[in-house]
């Protein structure tokens, strides 16, 4: 549903998003991790069709948003991170307002607030000035006009931001329940909110995506495991079941060219992997740890959850 | 037009919701009322026909300042048009939903038009009592009223235009004042410049064009000035919304 390719953002001279590539099929719930300023509300801008790429390409539905923005706009739902809301005007009116706006005609739009409120536990707010509402309040009303129009794709930027810790869980038991029917993209910079709300994970840090897993192996990761990535001359389907031997390796996997062997972190498997490889005949290329350097990229990336309440 | 109207509509209605709008409009009826008994009472009654009676909605004494009340208050009425919704990020669903800028812009445009209208309709008071107490001549108070709305809808995408360009709303006010300002005044720079220039000046001046609907001409110059104009800044703050998509 969400397809982005070689995506490159430079405000003026500054670069916001360098050559970022992913993609997010039908039906997944797909974290953006990173700190503040990482690239997560430009690269959202961009899919939603806010802002222009500078180079590359944002694709939503297969519709291209910056030649066919219009059409792939009608899929999107989305949710800024300020959560903009017209503070003049009641929940009511302002739902209605975005369900016409995003193409449904009256009958439709009532039908669909009085689901959308029901989602969002608005009910004995329907008639509520949006603007004394309390944030936690004004976020669902966030959500509620992402979700009104129904769109197959939903983008919300940092929704757990700034609500007290029990909105917080709700919130992101809201997230997965809509996470079955619709696309979901969320960012954050909290770590262990991906890992309850996400099935999959890309981690950007400075415009750039550092890693992309989904939640087990960046799990696996973030427990200690070590993770060594191996080129091989050689056979490559004897070589795997070769590694997969080594004592201490848990998994072996295949990432193009190379082989990315996983062992506890306590283990070293390379020396044997090395003497397996020439033993065999093959040639080893390289073999370096990818482990440690994805320990100092959480430690930089992400900061402590310390508002966790399911703990 | 379907989006057009939905956002006309909820331009419309935000005004009525937002004490602005009252005040602008009453401020404008207050001052026309006044300028209208002020030239009721120095005028002898003799002259019953009352041409062109919108020419005492003056400021300054200047014949033209209904005219300059009108710009004023489109300068008031639009500043937020745009500006606010950058302020509050509303832009942002608003530029995400399926809707092209154009429709946004002429949304706005519209709304803050029902507005204009609302406030020339509620004047119509006043020849309402020249009609019932003397015996005016009609021609000049249409055409007047023509005139000031070509001139208030010119002023109004030009104050969209305004608001485009900012999220201060004070800035925007500023900006458009000075914008219009400098399209009105070019019209008495006119008679001071080279010969050359002078026809070219006045030309496109606002004030130029005004000064026939007053005395009941209607010459179809004027008005596809005033239509140009206001096409143009429309056209100016779609362009300026899609050049903010390239931030």
């Amino acid at each position: 549903m969400i397809r982005v390719q070689n995506l490159t953002k430079y405000y003026g001279k500054r670069l916001a998003v360098d050559n970022i590539s992913f993609n997010v099929g039908k039906g997944e719930i797909v974290g953006l991790l990173g700190p503040n300023a990482a690239g997560k509300t430009t690269t959202m801008r961009i899919l939603t069709g806010f802002l222009m790429p500078t180079r590359g390409d944002a694709f939503i539905a297969d519709h291209n948003m910056a030649t066919d923005s219009l059409e792939g706009r009608r899929h999107i739902g989305y949710m800024p991170e300020s959560i903009p809301l017209y503070t003049d005007m009641k929940v009511r009116d302002y739902l209605e307002f975005f369900g016409r706006i995003r193409g449904l005609d009256a009958k439709q739009t009532r039908a669909r607030i009085d689901e959308v409120v029901q989602i969002c536990h608005l009910e004995e707010y329907i008639d509520v000035i949006v603007g004394k509402l309390s944030r936690g309040f004004r976020q669902r009303v966030g959500i509620a006009q992402a979700i009104i129009h129904n769109p197959d794709v939903l983008i919300l930027d940092e929704p757990t931001i700034g609500i007290d810790p029990i909105q917080v869980a709700q919130t992101r038991n809201l997230i997965k329940e809509l996470g079955k029917e619709h696309t979901v993209l969320i960012s954050t910079h909290i770590l262990p909110e991906v890992s309850i709300i996400c099935e999959r994970v890309i981690i950007i840090h400075r415009g750039k995506i550092v890693a992309e897993d989904n939640i087990e192996n960046l799990s696996a990761v973030l427990r200690g495991a070590r993770r060594i990535r191996v080129e091989v001359k050689g056979p490559a389907d004897k070589i795997a079941i070769a590694l997969r031997r080594v004592p201490g390796v848990r998994r072996v996997m295949r990432e193009g060219d190379f082989f990315v062997v996983e062992s506890p972190a306590e283990i070293d498997p390379r020396a044997i992997i090395n003497e397996t490889m020439v033993k065999s005949g093959w040639t080893l290329l390289s073999a370096e740890s990818v482990e440690m350097s994805l320990e100092e990229i959480f430690l930089q990336l992400t900061t402590k959850d310390d508002e966790e309440p399911e703990q | 037009m379907r989006n057009i109207m939905l956002i006309a509509s909820k331009e419309l209605r935000s005004y009525l919701t937002s004490p602005m709008a009252y005040i602008v409009v009453c401020i404008f009826l207050l001052l026309s009322g006044l300028f209208f008994v002020l030239y009721l009472t120095n005028t002898s009654f003799n002259d019953t026909s009352l041409k062109g009676f919108i020419d005492p909605l003056s400021v300054f004494g200047v014949q033209t300042g209904g005219n300059v009340l009108i710009l004023l208050f489109a300068v008031v009425l639009t500043m937020r048009t745009l500006a606010e919704e950058k302020k509050l990020g509303t832009w942002e669903l608003l530029l995400t939903s399926p809707v092209r800028d154009s429709d946004v812009v002429l949304g706005k445009f519209l709304g803050s038009m029902g507005i204009l209208i609302t406030m020339l309709v509620l004047t119509l008071f006043y020849p309402l009592l020249l009609v019932i107490f003397g015996d005016p001549d009609m021609g000049p108070i249409w055409t007047s009223y023509l005139g000031l709305f070509l001139l208030g809808s010119t002023a109004l995408s030009v104050g969209i235009f305004a608001s485009s360009l900012t999220s201060n709303q004070i800035v925007a006010a500023v900006v458009s004042g000075a914008i219009l300002f400098g399209l009105w005044v070019i019209g008495i720079i006119a008679s001071s410049a080279p010969q050359a220039l002078q026809q070219v000046l006045s030309y496109i001046s606002l004030s130029y064009h005004s000064a026939g609907f007053e005395v009941g001409i209607i010459d179809t110059r004027d008005i596809v000035y005033y239509l140009s104009i206001t096409a143009l800044f429309l056209y100016f703050s779609t362009r300026s919304i899609e050049a903010s998509r390239w931030g």
